[in-house]
């Protein structure tokens, strides 16, 4: 049943779970995943409207711990992690001196001397190797991904449906802030993020309770609407919201300033891993500019078409996909800073199978929820 | 659950013979496989569409499938209601959610293809030796 050949696939804890509720399974990460259960446009809108699950226990965790912990934490990241408080998670990017990220990961702050990163699967021992090989604080570095189920809970009806069934009262976990609680008799983690652009609370916790949780928050949401939620949804959903992905918008040779993620590049923290590269750039200019775009006539963009203005090539199509919240068909591509306010006044083109589609360029992010 | 007045193909697509006419679609297998439809790329009247080839692409969220041709003819029409709701490939694949009406050149052209009986066994076959669902996140 492997997709890749030769290499087995790793499995969550609940991949019995999702292939007796239907899902189809894919690859992802080296993992093999649900990709959707009902249908993507179905559970996309779900999320934006309701209340979906998501298992992404593919995703890794590094724990930090020691003295210098936060030395090391602040020479490997570039967002500010001082700022922290004690049970606060941060947006950071794991950094290569060249300005571009190993990584994009949520930092949380456990105490004093005790960090917690939660990392891309398929960059997980890639991320703990970099961390190691820059330890020159002693600090006591660990691969703690085996230990954690992750479940994301996504959607405006997200905070009702876990009060149900958690302690404490999760309604007073503010966003980008976690504690431990109680979720369906099982303690974890419980922070208020996610990647999906909607309120909602991921929760980490041991591994062999991953059913009891499941099956817990499915039951506690039933009468809410909520539905078991794939990695096509996810993806979808993060695209509308204008996340970037690790290995689309984001990757080795595009500097941080380029991905339009200036905001968590603390050039004044202190030396950081990559400062000096985005201070450079700050001062001189990027190579390239993230964009947004949505299409002006019929065709889908997908991910490494070609963008041209004019006939001229000028760049690639870094996601792409129809919007199934938006209903309109939408992408991210990379141009040259030089031509975006050509692209902004002439429009692009995008690609298609040897037809160049006319495309207009959107403001980011595509979709933003309306905060109560 | 597949139409017995209909032929098919290995590659997931349907025909319905009519004297010299035949209405081409892709199988319900094919649209659980792709998932949810969301833009049909198809020829125009007139153009010429050949057995085996490629003449339009079905596109879910997810991925990009092309429709190969079961028989060589000029195509009449096309489904036009897909423009607006290409979910009809979904909710009724075999029915309102054709994708073309072709002019056939040569009708024994269709004789090699399956039976609905024959697709059934076969698309059983072919799912129990590889792995479910396409594309890639």
């Amino acid at each position: 049943m492997t997709a890749t050949a030769g290499i087995e696939l790793k499995r969550t804890a609940l991949n019995a779970i999702h292939r007796a509720a239907g899902a189809k399974m894919v690859e992802f990460g080296g993992w093999e995943m649900p990709v959707e259960y009902s249908g993507i446009v179905q559970e996309h809108v779900a999320v934006r409207t309701r209340a979906g699950l998501f298992d992404v226990s593919h995703m890794g965790e590094i724990e930090i711990r020691g003295s210098r912990a936060l030395d090391l934490v602040q020479y490997v990241t570039s967002n500010d992690a001082a700022k922290l408080q004690i049970n606060q998670a941060q947006y950071t990017a794991l950094m290569y001196p060249q300005g571009s990220a190993v990584d994009d990961c949520l930092l949380h702050k456990f105490a004093a001397d005790h960090y917690f990163l939660c990392v891309n699967a398929a960059n997980t021992a890639k991320d703990f190797a970099w961390i190691t090989r820059h330890n020159s604080f002693g600090a006591d570095v660990r691969d703690v991904s085996t230990n954690y189920s992750q479940l994301a809970l996504q959607g405006p009806r997200a905070v009702t449906i876990l009060t149900r069934v958690s302690q404490p009262d999760v309604a007073g976990i503010k966003y980008y802030w976690f504690t431990r609680a109680m979720c369906c008799g099982v303690e974890g983690l419980l922070a208020r993020t996610g990647y999906t652009g909607e309120d909602g609370f991921e929760f980490y916790f041991p591994p062999s309770e991953s059913e009891c949780v499941w099956s817990g928050l499915l039951e506690a949401g039933r009468d809410d609407g909520l539905i078991p939620a794939g990695l096509g949804a996810r993806n979808t959903l993060r695209l509308e919201a204008a996340f970037p992905l690790y290995g689309h918008e984001l990757d080795s040779e595009t500097t941080l300033l380029e991905a339009g993620l200036g905001w968590i590049a603390k050039l004044d923290k202190g030396d950081f891993l990559g400062r000096d590269a985005l201070a450079a750039q700050k001062q001189f200019g990027t190579r390239k500019k993230l964009v947004g775009f949505e299409m002006a006539d019929r065709g889908v963009a997908r991910d490494s078409y070609p963008v041209s203005i004019g006939g001229e090539r000028v760049g690639k199509v870094t996601s792409g996909s129809y919007a199934p919240f938006l209903k309109k068909n939408i992408g991210l591509a990379y141009l040259p800073p030089e031509k975006v306010n050509e692209a902004g006044a002439r429009g692009i083109q995008i690609e298609i199978r040897g037809r160049a589609v006319p495309a207009r360029l959107a403001p980011l992010p595509f979709y933003k929820r309306n905060k109560l | 659950m597949y139409p017995p007045e209909l032929l098919y193909t290995k590659e997931h697509e349907w025909i319905r013979v009519d004297e010299t006419i035949g209405t081409i679609g892709i199988t319900d297998h094919a649209q659980k496989e792709l998932g949810d439809v969301v833009f049909v790329e198809l020829p125009k009247a007139g153009d010429h569409v050949a057995a085996h080839e490629s003449f339009g692409t079905v596109e879910s969220v997810k991925a990009v499938s092309d429709v190969y041709s079961p028989a060589t003819g000029e195509v009449l029409t096309t489904n036009k209601k897909l423009q607006d709701s290409p979910d009809l490939v979904n909710t009724d694949p075999h029915g309102e959610g054709w994708l073309v009406r072709v002019k056939l050149a040569d009708r024994r052209e269709t004789e090699g293809l399956m039976t609905a009986d024959e697709y059934e066994a076969y698309v059983n076959e072919d799912t129990a030796s590889t792995s479910p669902g396409g594309g890639n996140t």
